[in-house]
């Protein structure tokens, strides 16, 4: 019998009732977490059949995905920012229904709203060894502290509401083994995207990923944050990582983290979840970063990625690769620098924390974002933008000629007021480079956001190594 | 849930891999609160123009398509966000199975919970499928096997308990109801609470 992997000291200890050939396993979630959008159907189906959410308390609420990002100074004038009817009435739905289950909600203009995979962990919700789910597939997430984060549908929403459990098949496991010092200029964003070129975005269909390694240790816990979150782009279930000194330095204090003798006793649980060393994987890919470059995407999935400097692919008789190639307007064999950008947005689950933001001030300092290009700044959370303003890195944004924005999920998902027009393309530090998914008809080029803000600079695709 | 025991129906195919859940259903069409006719959304940006127009050629938009029931689909179809709006749609439009190769995780989770079969079947049968757009292609959920023209049969895997909640027109939210005294018992009996 061999040793135990993260995942597996993680999974047997919230299996309720084992799995059978018949029945799935009734499974244990320790946090939910609920915004507007995915939430809305769950809390009708509680309402239809009488049921109560059953532990309000393990459940944290945000609103982020349909909400605007323009300043407003109140709640009710936010709402007035919203001019489509519907939304609107999803935030008022989601004001009602947590209200009426007894749940906790972080409001528009609360000192904690945020996108959700920011707020969890900023109020240290979010913490080794538990089970975090929420109904969208970004909340691998929380993988970064050991968690297992992972997405779900409405239906199981209404699941974990009324149950706080779901029903699961154990899925199969996946090392991945990073290794090597990065270059200056290149970020864990590269390194997610090398990644999910390499194994494709089905490499991890089916499997829980555990990143390891020496690269992956030196990394902080933004960092950390930003490759989990996009394991579900690489198909996978979750993405996990050990926890060690570095996640029990970013949990000490935070609002929901535990306090005096429970902290030591957390401490020493958090610190056992680490893989056995002779844990095993069903499945195992290396990745050395130490040669690695800025990654840029060229097509409409996140595995159509290239090395900032190299050639996009050859056209294909693949109909996907040459629908993808078509619905860019990218030239085949040619490199992504230097083509044309009509808007950059710095934001999204993925990298929209402080260290991001610093990141991006770093480059704009004293340099003017290019005549004929917008740049959009959205903090992940009310946390985050206050830190960037006591910083005074909004003050570089403003200067350079970005918008400064509230926190929300804006443009990364086109169904706020922040969407791309028909055409235009958008330098993105966001997750996903489907067809129109920033707004119907616009091009999305996914990068880090160093190479965001040296975009930015340019009015084209720019190499941030020559801004550093 | 219905139920679904079999059915015969042509097949439309849509052969593009890596279909993500926002081509499906676009992002703009979140906003709704309830499920009621989705299927308006089911691949708006592919199916229509700005104006709102037909566009030609899209599989979906073939005459006849809106009685099939049987989506052919290229590989790691519905892969992206959680979007439950995903299979809410295809139901709604009157697809009841999606055949592939490979399915994301999340979508075929929503998908069975929502009475609409995501069918893997091997290679040769799949190529097959892709090659012969509106074939009448019976779907056996008793025997797990889809049964063609031809005279060929592929069997496929399915969840045992998804299968039988299928089958029997049930929800799976009532065996997990069930389950509540032994999660009193998990709860009580933890070594740490969250």
């Amino acid at each position: 019998m061999g040793g135990k992997s993260l995942f597996e000291k993680v999974w047997e200890d919230h299996v309720v009732v084992p799995e059978t050939a018949n029945t799935p396993a009734v499974f244990y979630i320790d946090l939910h977490i609920i915004h507007e959008v995915t939430t809305p159907q769950a809390f009708n189906m509680l309402r239809e059949t009488g049921m109560p959410v059953r532990r309000p308390d393990l459940v944290l609420a945000t609103m982020d995905h349909s909400t605007p990002t323009v300043p407003v100074k109140d709640f009710e004038a936010s709402l007035d920012a919203v001019s489509d009817p519907e939304p609107a009435e999803q935030i008022r739905q989601m004001v009602k229904n947590c209200a009426e289950f007894g749940i906790e909600l972080h409001s528009l203009g609360d000192p904690y709203c945020g996108i959700v995979h920011v707020i969890g962990p900023e109020i240290g919700a979010t913490q080794p060894g538990k089970t975090i789910v929420c109904g969208d597939s970004h909340s691998s997430t929380h993988g970064a502290f050991g968690a297992m984060g992972f997405g779900i549908g409405t239906t199981e929403v209404g699941h974990v509401l009324a149950t706080q459990c779901l029903l699961q098949r154990k899925p199969k496991s996946m090392a991945v083994n990073i290794t090597g010092k990065l270059q200056p200029g290149v970020s864990a964003k590269d390194i997610i995207l090398a990644l999910i070129g390499k194994i494709g975005v089905d490499g991890g269909t089916g499997h829980v990923i555990e990143y390891r390694g020496e690269t992956i240790r030196a990394l902080n816990m933004e960092e950390r944050m930003t490759i989990c979150n996009m394991s579900i782009e690489a198909g996978a279930r979750a993405g996990m990582i050990a926890p060690d000194a570095t996640t029990i330095e970013f949990l000490r204090g935070r609002p929901k983290a535990p306090k005096g003798a429970d902290w030591d006793a957390a401490v020493k649980r958090w610190l056992s979840l680490a893989s056995d060393p002779d844990a095993t994987y069903d499945l195992e890919v290396d990745l050395d970063v130490s040669e690695l470059e800025p990654q840029v995407t060229f097509g409409t999935n996140p595995g159509m990625v290239v090395p900032i400097s190299k050639a996009i692919p050859a056209d294909s008789v693949d109909a996907t690769l040459h629908k993808a190639i078509r619905y860019m307007q990218v030239t085949p064999n040619e490199p992504m620098l230097g083509t044309k950008v009509d808007v950059v947005f710095v934001g999204s689950c993925t990298n929209s924390r402080i260290s991001d933001l610093r990141s991006v001030a770093k480059i704009l300092d004293g340099r003017k974002v290019a005549d004929n290009l917008r740049m959009l700044i959205v903090p992940g959370s009310q946390s985050v933008k206050k830190q960037a303003e006591a910083e005074g890195l909004d003050k570089i944004f403003k200067a350079a000629g970005a918008e400064w924005r509230e926190p929300g999920c804006s443009m990364c998902l086109g169904m706020n007021s922040d969407k791309l027009g028909k055409g235009e393309l958008c330098v993105s530090t966001s997750n996903r480079n489907f067809e129109g998914r920033q707004g119907p008809g616009g091009r999305t080029v996914l990068a880090s956001p160093a190479t965001a803000a040296a975009s930015a600079i340019a009015g084209v695709i720019a190499d941030p190594r020559a801004y550093l | 849930m219905e139920k679904i025991t079999q059915f015969t129906s042509a097949t439309t195919v849509l052969e593009i891999h890596d279909v993500d859940t926002d081509q499906i259903v676009p992002a703009r069409f979140l906003t709704t609160t309830t499920r009621a006719g989705i299927g308006k959304a089911l691949f708006a940006d592919w199916r229509f123009d700005a104006q709102g127009n037909k566009i030609s050629g899209f599989p979906l938009n073939e005459p006849g398509a809106e009685d099939r029931k049987i989506l052919v689909a290229g590989r790691n179809f519905g892969c992206g966000s959680s979007r439950e709006h995903a299979p809410w749609a295809l139901h709604d439009f009157g697809i009841r199975a999606v055949i592939s190769t490979e399915f994301a995780d999340i979508f075929r989770n929503n998908s069975l919970k929502n009475g609409l079969l995501p069918i893997i079947v091997d290679k040769a049968t799949h190529a097959w499928l892709l090659a012969n757009p509106g074939a009448e292609v019976t779907v056996d959920l008793e025997a797990c096997e889809i049964r063609l023209p031809n005279g060929k049969k592929a069997s496929f895997p399915i969840d045992g308990f998804a299968r039988h909640c299928i089958l029997e027109g049930v929800d799976q939210t009532g065996f997990l109801l069930k389950q509540a005294d032994a999660i009193t018992q998990f709860e009580k009996n933890r070594s740490w609470q969250p």
